[in-house]
């Protein structure tokens, strides 16, 4: 069993998984009432232009967070180029430069094992598209903490190692198309009444 | 394991044991990033936990120096972040044209790429002769890499590009002599930093300076010790002073920032009031 109420999303991708981070973002309603952060590996140019990129198709608020950054509900972080995100046990953002993992920083298994440690069961992984295996060992860390896991289906993903690599360390609460994946998390956020038994 | 908001007891009984036994104090360090630093620690040293890591540490100094590199041990580039050195030589060093006298301090300098880096500044806005850098650090190995001024000549392409994006007006070549696969910086530089010991968490201001630079140092530490690093380096700067943190560094959460007015909000520069 996992779900339950859930808190925090935490999202990873890379090669190819632009889109679908997009596809979900546009699924999100307006008064969408959880914190999302993203981590999409991107070539690390200063300044990114992820925000506006990922801004543009959603109307929550999207920013790269500054460290000790409180999490509030409701906004889009995207994690910024050449620093890793992690979360704290007191639902701040912490950054760190230390050595990439799996060839990235940000690495998407940094964050979502801190946000693991911070959320436990509230949280929400979602893998998407990419070519690496980083996402992997954090979306199982998620598991072991009784979190919500989300995998982008490898038979529609752009490049599915990534989504792949996830699957085999262990099953996914959801597997499903970008386009499918949305729709789920946005329910995630519905009030507690109209919250299914499972 | 679910989560909590509880610290790991075993990870604040090792950070104890470090600092009853070797006077170093990573107690107020940001918990996610320490977490992850000292399970690669337990991994690479061979030890079961962090309860045998906690003892071979109190039992062999020798093992307290291989887990204070896990700890401290910070990368960092020539002009690392362009734009930020680029608003330094445009914005703060008109500013500093006007001192008879120049000192900087580096506060959390690792192995010296930063000093470097404004040293190089310095030399072309022909205000190095009258600066003295203060390049500090808590980590002795890293001190002594800085103070050597050699890197490896592979990541020189990287730094020649940031450099010019940082608006270099000679070529990064002019500053150092390659020698087979490594790069020895000019001495002129290397006279004008005086590195040395010293910690944000347990040491005072020792110095009043025109020009703070700490740099993806504070993200390190907690809130309170935050606050505490941050009560130094504003002890540190003098009135109208400047102070630059790291690209996603900001006083906004903290306890000194009405000491400081925004001058560069997009680099994070800041002067004192």
């Amino acid at each position: 069993m996992s779900g339950g109420e859930i808190e925090m999303i935490v999202i990873g991708g890379s090669a190819g998984a632009l889109d679908a981070v997009g596809a979900l973002l546009s699924a999100l309603p307006p008064a969408f009432a959880l914190p999302v952060a993203v981590i999409l590996h991107l070539p690390p140019t200063q300044p990114s232009r992820l925000v506006e990129v990922l801004g543009a198709k959603t109307r929550l608020v999207t920013r790269e967070p500054d460290d000790k950054e409180p999490i509030v509900p409701g906004t889009i972080y995207v994690g910024p180029p050449n620093y890793h995100l992690l979360v704290e046990r007191r639902r701040a953002f912490a950054l760190s430069v230390d050595p990439p993992v799996l060839f990235s920083r940000p690495s998407i298994d940094v964050l979502f094992e801190s946000a693991a440690e911070a959320y436990g069961p509230r949280l929400a992984g979602v893998v998407l598209s990419g070519a690496s295996e980083d996402g992997a060992r954090g979306l199982a860390r998620v598991r072991r903490g009784g979190g919500l896991t989300l995998v982008e289906s490898p038979a529609t993903a752009a490049v599915p190692v990534m989504p792949r690599a996830a699957l085999q360390l262990g099953p996914a609460d959801h597997v499903a198309p970008a386009a499918a994946l949305g729709p789920l998390l946005a329910r995630l956020a519905a009030p507690a009444d109209s919250q299914e038994a499972r | 394991m679910t989560g909590s908001d509880e610290s790991d007891p075993a990870l604040s009984e090792l950070l104890e044991a470090v600092y009853h036994r070797y006077h170093y104090d990573f107690r107020g360090y940001a918990e996610a990033s320490l977490r992850r630093r000292v399970a690669a620690a337990v991994g690479q040293l061979r030890c079961a936990g962090l309860a045998e890591l906690r003892e071979r540490v109190l039992a062999e100094p020798r093992m307290f120096s291989e887990l204070l590199r896990y700890l401290t041990v910070q990368v960092s580039d020539l002009f690392r972040d362009p734009t930020y050195f680029r608003a330094i030589r445009e914005r703060v060093v008109p500013y500093l044209r006007t001192y008879p006298s120049l000192k900087i301090w580096v506060a959390g300098c690792a192995t010296g790429e930063e000093a470097y880096s404004l040293a190089i500044i310095l030399a072309e806005e022909g205000l190095l002769a009258r600066t003295l850098i203060y390049a500090t650090d808590i980590h002795p190995e890293s001190l002594r890499i800085a103070e050597a001024g050699v890197y490896g000549l592979d990541r020189f392409a990287k730094f020649s590009e940031s450099y010019r994006l940082a608006g270099g007006r000679a070529s990064l070549s002019d500053y150092y002599v390659a020698q087979y696969s490594s790069a020895i910086l000019d001495r002129k530089l290397r006279q004008a930093i005086l590195f040395s010991d010293h910690s944000l968490a347990t040491d005072v201001a020792f110095a009043e300076v025109e020009l703070v630079s700490c740099r993806n140092v504070l993200i390190y530490f907690d809130r309170p010790l935050q606050d505490r690093a941050l009560g130094v380096l504003r002890d540190s700067v003098r009135r109208k002073g400047f102070l630059g943190l790291g690209a996603k560094e900001t006083l906004r959460f903290s306890a000194h920032a009405q000491a400081f007015t925004e001058l560069v909000p997009e680099d994070r520069i800041y002067q004192r009031r």
